[in-house]
């Protein structure tokens, strides 16, 4: 997909430790091929992604982000997901506040047993990725609106 | 900081779609790398030693590996480093095997994602640093939850070893599928025989205590120091008291009582003894059918019982049990074949499971070994077996091969012909699989010794014709339509996850498949091992197992219980959280969301503040993305660790823009 067109967009995967990156393991051992776009972050459970993490990606550049983690009432420590579930959701709802595209942002479960799921979540995220295209570059012109925009705000 | 990178061929595997020297060139270009080269295989000896002296030479700091995932190799390399003198944490893996040379054939792609892992490993590494584990004390007992086979087996070694034993098992005695069996493949023997003192075993050694229709409620702490809450659910008997005479079960006038036991073929009284090899033997009232729990009458089994062990107002009580280590044997359920239609979905008595025609040719099951067909009670004399009933079959969502029916079906077709010599199986299979020691030699007596018809195919429909089924099926091998005029039916089912085994998992926090199978932490090398340090699997809860692998297993857990308990310290993981105190403004937020109460309030002089107890904390990090201060970081995993690996990968910085 993305290799193939020579276009590669930048994806950051917060992975955790013992269910997703399991399964994106998994999917490795199965020799399940996916598009190349994604770089994975290991973290111990879904529920050490600070929200922060991903709006630093975005703001920084990255055109899509993915957290992953064990399915809900699965997780290695209990309760970890959920409280990555309430954090993540409302991330979501705020990303416009930022401009930032809502698509650009995932989350999803993926069991270390799901090697063909975690294949498809990554094919699904990465063609939606695709088709926003790169996330727009801050350039002068922006910091200038945005400039105006804090000085008549007030 | 001096990093040294060292990049694997993995002979071909990663070697082959990704350009590993490149990689090797662009790391050593990398702020921090020091030295950077390829390697063959980093995890074999001379790519271990390769290491070593890069340390040593070099004098470095830290080291990358770029090879395989971190969940195969990382306790390796930690040990390689150790040996090289080096803090076991100034190590970081980039998993250029599994996410990138193996889901990827693009090599110039493969080999850019592969130095972008290798550049975010260093930078998380230079973030890092060396962490001391601590030394805590550990209660050398185990708990082995079901008392099948391989949780008997797995009992009675950890106990044979030396070590407490606390047996929990859901019904009201031990012994599992295997007690209601009659014989075992491929030997024939009875299995009841072989199994028997093994039970006996369990309830005279003296380091086993057992708690029979008793179930785990709740499991908190870690390695070492778990507490255990235990239901004794009531069984309106006491039982230290009862001796198992069995008076009650003579006089007992609900005898419609479900008898679970022998597959609900024929029925039970409500106070009964499991079966007469029961372990314990004491009786147990079923509530649902007891005449004095249900309208306040009769109480006869009160009154005949000689040691007034009958307590009627008995109930469930929880007691709690310090372990260190948990072994999980909770094996299968057998699969309900009712969601075939074409087998009748339950509409036909004489199409019985494989398990209640098992309790049919028992000599001590409801009909005494004497097999009679549930419609009339007649002796069958046409029997037809049918394979792969819940195996192996995508539409039910059972894409899997249980096993052991095969193996199963043709011990059931010889014993069929012992029992009544003229008598004519056939079978309806998809394949024979036998791959364990003498097994095919099993299947093949089946077939020439007991001339056990083998039929290749499936069955479209079964059908009532003047009191006996018929059977229509494909015979693929001749590829024509058969039927087989059969006066019972017996169906191979399947094995799926025990009932209760995800609630089960959810208590111990560890892992299931899509099935509800019990993970295991790598299916070649840690086959009894869970993620979850201190908890061991055994048996069928794993995957579907005969007996001889359920037994395997059981010894293989309590084996690595007792060199778990070899030591009478464990060193804790490091990777825990840690209070900046200076940071830390005391708003407990991190001891109201920690999972596990590893959180605690102290008083800094005289100031609010949180700290981690080091031996509970399991590592998530929850508290870290709670602390509105980044007071609270966890070790290998900090803020600014993870913000580095960001850093390499999203480069554009709001900083230069507004230059």
């Amino acid at each position: 997909m993305s290799a193939d067109s020579g276009k590669e967009l930048r994806i950051v995967g917060f992975l955790c430790n013992w269910c997703s990156y399991g399964g994106a393991d998994t999917a490795g051992v199965g020799r399940f091929q996916q598009p190349t776009d994604l770089r994975i972050i290991r973290v111990p459970c879904s529920g050490r992604v600070d929200p922060l993490f991903v709006l630093k990606s975005l703001v920084n550049g990255a055109d899509g982000v993915l957290v992953s983690g064990c399915h809900p009432r699965d997780c290695h420590y209990s309760e970890g997901n959920y409280y990555a579930r309430r954090r993540l959701e409302v991330l979501k709802r705020f990303l416009p506040v930022l401009g930032i595209d809502t698509r650009r942002f995932e989350y999803t479960w993926v069991s270390a047993s799901e090697g063909q799921k975690w294949k498809t979540v990554v094919e699904k995220f990465t063609e939606g990725i695709h088709e926003l295209g790169p996330a727009p570059v801050i350039d002068a012109t922006m910091i200038a609106k945005a400039q105006i925009l804090a000085a008549t705000a007030l | 900081m001096k990093i040294g990178v060292f990049v694997c061929h993995c002979g071909s595997n990663i070697a082959g779609t990704v350009d590993v020297v490149k990689v090797a060139e662009e790391a050593r270009k990398l702020p921090d790398v020091a030295f950077a080269s390829d390697t063959m295989y980093a995890c074999s000896e001379p790519g271990q030693d390769g290491i070593i002296n890069a340390i040593k030479d070099l004098d470095l700091d830290g080291v990358v590996v770029a090879s395989c995932t971190p969940r195969m190799h990382e306790p390796t390399f930690r040990k390689t480093l150790e040996r090289a003198g080096l803090n076991r944490y100034m190590f970081e893996m980039a998993n250029i095997r599994e996410h990138v040379s193996w889901v990827g054939k693009d090599k110039e792609a493969n080999t850019k994602k592969a130095l972008d892992l290798v550049a975010m490993a260093v930078a998380k590494l230079t973030q890092g640093k060396a962490l001391i584990s601590k030394k805590f004390d550990i209660n050398k007992r185990v708990l082995v939850i079901g008392g099948g086979v391989a949780g008997i087996q797995a009992a009675l070694d950890c106990a044979d070893g030396g070590l407490d034993v606390i047996l929990v098992e859901k019904t009201t005695s031990i012994g599992g599928k295997m007690s209601k069996l009659d014989k075992t493949f491929p030997t024939v023997d009875c299995s009841s025989c072989i199994l028997g003192p093994k039970m006996v075993d369990v309830a005279q050694h003296p380091n086993i205590t057992l708690y029979a229709a008793s179930e785990v409620e709740k499991i908190d702490g870690y390695v070492g120091n778990y507490q255990v809450a235990i239901t004794k659910k009531a069984t309106y008997v006491d039982w230290d008291a009862c001796t198992g005479c069995g008076l009650c079960m003579e006089k007992c006038p609900s005898k419609k009582s479900t008898d679970y036991f022998n597959e609900e073929v024929g029925t039970t009284t409500a106070i009964n003894i499991l079966f007469p090899q029961a372990i314990p033997k004491k009786a147990s009232i079923d509530a649902d059918f007891c005449i004095k729990l249900i309208k306040d009458k009769c109480g006869i089994c009160a009154k005949v019982c000689p040691t007034n062990a009958i307590q009627y107002d008995q109930q469930d009580e929880i007691v709690t049990e310090p372990v260190g280590a948990i072994i999980v044997a909770t094996g299968y359920d057998l699969f309900d074949y009712t969601k075939y239609g074409e087998y009748g979905g339950g509409r036909y008595p004489d199409v019985i499971t494989s398990m209640q025609y098992e309790r049919l040719l028992s000599a001590s099951g409801p009909t005494g070994g004497h097999v009679k067909r549930p419609s009339d009670g007649k002796e069958p004399k046409t029997i037809v077996f049918i394979q792969c009933v819940g195996s192996r079959d995508k539409s039910i969502g059972r894409p899997y091969c249980s096993g052991f029916c095969c193996m199963y079906t043709a011990k059931q077709a010889i014993l069929t012909k012992d029992h009544m010599p003229d008598s004519q199986s056939y079978v309806f299979y998809m394949d024979i699989r036998a791959p364990g020691k003498l097994y095919d030699e099993f299947i093949r007596r089946a077939m020439e010794e007991y001339g056990t018809q083998y039929v290749r195919g499936r069955v479209s429909m079964l059908y009532p014709k003047n009191g006996s089924l018929v059977v229509r099926g494909a015979d693929t091998l001749l590829g024509k339509q058969v039927e087989i005029e059969a006066d019972l039916v017996v169906l191979a089912v399947g094995a799926e996850s025990a009932v209760g085994a995800s609630k089960l998992a959810e208590k111990l926090r560890i892992s299931y498949d899509n099935y509800g199978f019990y993970m295991e932490s790598h299916p070649k090398l840690r086959p009894v091992e869970t993620n979850t340090a201190g908890v061991f699997l055994a048996g069928s809860c794993q995957g579907p197992k005969d007996i001889p692998q359920s037994v395997g297993q059981g010894s293989a857990a309590a084996a690595k219980v007792l060199v778990l308990f070899s030591k009478d310290q464990l060193e804790s993981d490091p990777q825990v959280s840690v209070v900046d105190i200076k940071r830390c403004v005391g708003c407990g937020k991190c001891i109201e969301t920690c999972p596990f109460g590893a959180i605690e309030e102290i008083d800094f002089r005289g100031m609010t503040k949180s700290n981690v107890i080091e031996t509970i904390c399991q590592g998530c990090g929850i508290c870290t993305s709670t602390c509105p201060q980044g007071a609270i970081q966890l070790q290998n995993f900090t803020d600014n660790q993870i913000l580095a690996e960001v850093n390499v990968l999203c480069q554009q910085t709001l900083e230069k823009s507004f230059e």
